[in-house]
């Protein structure tokens, strides 16, 4: 394994996880294979600023009396990465923002970094209480959004499902790095499914109104943990920032639990008060999403409910959803 | 606890108040806020060591006022956190009742804002043990030792203001990061407004921070910024000689103002 990693990241970041001393985990471009883990649970941070950056410059400018120039970004220099180590929800979740970023006008930002992305997936031999890809139509050895997929086997060694041509590609640049599996037992965590996702949608669509969001949302503070540590959450704001004639235009990460998300010039806010930003952060998952982009927004990583301070936990709403 | 749902009970079912603001079970082990309006579902109300989290943030949400009269299950930094929000105009004393819990987790009985004064007068009101001794570890660093520590912690800062949204004292409905004529404040998180953004929360809490922690705990990333806005505290303490949310009618140590002043200084 450590000579895959070394092969890999020979010509290219490789961006893998790592566990720091306050025992959370986090991806770092190209840290010592030794300090990479193979057992963690979930990174607190998804991996979508792979493909998302927190911060993505869009163009430069320059302002003079006379005139003003702008320099677009050179996305050739955008380099090759390696995304080692990611669980199958986190994988799945490219998908899912492909169909946001790629659904009318292609972004090539997003884009250009998601063709050179190689992504070696790895099967989850661990869970907890807020995993539930399984009931949004994942599972923990599930290959979308892989090149490669590890699977760890019960004598220590990895599995390999070679998914796309790029994962072809890593078995034909190292081929002596693999040998033929001998059907040694996986280990694969078990996810209990706890809502049928369709249901949800379904009954979604009659709930606007229902009181369950100003009832099940009192306790959110408005702060923007769930929509920044999510891997599928995609809105974000853009801002120029100058000094002097010389400035940027950047977009980066924002989130619809803001207050100031919606608020418009006149002093208008459609979404006035919390319960509505949090039931919009529902809807747009499992019933907008579902509809204009055919791609369910969640991806069952759970992240959402283990950050937030307030224990606003998802998939306990989702289950009186589906029947509401 | 069944102190606590008896007192709750009797509040609501006479009318004293139209909502309680309390602690529940949650999900995985955890505690989580609960607000009850009916007196038949005040059981679910607990408390135990686990009940800190600083609920005197819902007393300024709108959502949460329009009930109408609130009760609130209330440790001592809540209590504090109550004294500042009255000092600051932003809570009526007849809009709240304490169901006040001491530091062996009884409950206390104030039948007025008073008497919860004189209660909070004999508590002690300096940071925590815990807070005390990681400042006295950070204090012994030299500036650009301290430097270099809060930069490696801001680094990991994604601008999600969980520690703005989380704090009772951050009721601003418009914060001076979300002004952008001027722009104080970069919105995107990187290095330079990472920690503009922390240095400017924690100076607006200078002389108002109740040492609760809450703004520590909520952070997703886990940055101990409460330590910057306790440290504070140490310094209000050691230059004004006061302590933040011990009474009701307090002025803030940075920012003295009163309705009636004359604004004559404004040019």
């Amino acid at each position: 394994m450590a000579k895959l990693y070394a092969k890999l990241s020979e010509d290219r970041k490789i961006y893998a996880p790592v566990e720091a001393s306050d025992k959370k985990v986090n991806y770092q471009y190209n840290p010592d294979f030794k300090d990479v883990t193979f057992d963690h649970l979930q990174s607190t941070l998804s991996v979508k600023n792979v493909v998302f950056p927190k911060v993505e410059n869009l163009f430069y400018f320059t302002n003079s009396k006379t005139e003003s120039s702008v320099t677009d970004i050179d996305l050739d220099k955008i380099p090759e990465v390696v995304l080692w180590g990611a669980h199958p929800c986190d994988t799945a979740a490219y998908d899912v923002l492909r169909s946001i970023f790629c659904w009318d006008i292609k972004d090539e930002f997003f884009a250009k970094r998601l063709e050179k992305l190689t992504v070696v997936g790895l099967a989850c031999s661990t869970s907890d209480a807020y995993c539930f890809c399984t009931s949004v139509g994942i599972s923990p050895d599930a290959v979308k959004g892989s090149d490669i997929l590890l699977l760890k086997l019960e004598n220590g060694d990895y599995k390999v499902s070679i998914i796309t041509e790029k994962g072809k590609a890593i078995l034909e640049q190292s081929p002596d790095l693999f040998e033929s599996y001998n059907n040694e037992a996986e280990i694969v965590a078990t996810v209990k499914q706890r809502f049928d996702y369709k249901q949800v949608t379904e009954h979604l669509k009659d709930s606007f109104e229902n009181p369950f969001w100003v009832n099940n949302s009192l306790r959110c503070v408005g702060c923007g943990a769930c929509a920044y540590v999510c891997p599928t959450c995609a809105c974000f704001d853009i801002q120029d920032e100058a000094q002097g004639s010389y400035g940027r235009r950047y977009r980066s990460w924002d989130s619809c639990g803001f207050g100031l998300f919606t608020l418009h010039t006149s002093g208008h806010n459609p979404r006035e008060v919390q319960s509505q930003r949090w039931r919009q952060r529902v809807m747009h998952k499992f019933s907008y999403m579902p509809e204009r982009n055919e791609s369910l927004g969640c991806v069952g990583c759970g992240r959402c409910s283990r950050a937030c301070p307030v224990d606003m936990n998802i998939a306990e709403q989702l289950e009186v959803l589906q029947s509401i | 606890m069944h102190n606590l749902i008896l007192k709750a009970k009797e509040l609501l079912e006479n009318k004293i108040v139209s909502v309680i603001i309390g602690f529940e079970t949650g999900s995985s082990g955890k505690v989580r806020p609960v607000f009850i309006t009916d007196s038949n579902k005040a059981d679910s109300l607990i408390f135990d060591e686990r009940c800190i989290q600083n609920l005197a943030v819902y007393l300024t949400k709108k959502e949460v006022k329009q009930f109408g009269k609130m009760g609130i299950v209330a440790t001592l930094p809540i209590m504090r956190s109550i004294m500042v929000l009255i000092s600051e105009q932003q809570l009526s004393p007849e809009n709240v009742v304490v169901l006040g819990i001491s530091g062996d987790g009884e409950v206390l009985d104030f039948a007025d804002i008073t008497v919860m004064q004189h209660y909070i007068e004999k508590c002690e009101l300096g940071n925590p043990a815990k807070e005390q001794d990681m400042l006295a570890t950070l204090n012994r660093l030299n500036m650009q030792e301290k430097f270099e520590f809060w930069q490696k912690e801001f680094s990991k800062c994604i601008k999600c203001y969980a520690c703005r949204q989380s704090c009772p004292m951050c009721y601003c409905t418009r914060c001076a990061v979300e002004c952008n004529q001027p722009q104080w404040i970069p919105v995107q998180s990187n290095n330079l407004g990472n920690m503009e953004w922390h240095i400017l929360r924690a100076m607006h809490l200078a002389g108002r921070c109740i040492s609760c922690g809450e703004c520590g705990r909520a952070c997703p990333v886990g940055i101990p910024c409460h330590l910057l806005t306790m440290h504070l505290v140490d310094q209000a303490q050691s230059y004004f000689g006061v302590y933040a949310g011990i009474s009701d009618k307090m002025s803030s140590v940075l920012s003295t103002y009163a309705p009636n002043d004359k604004e004559s200084f404004i040019i």
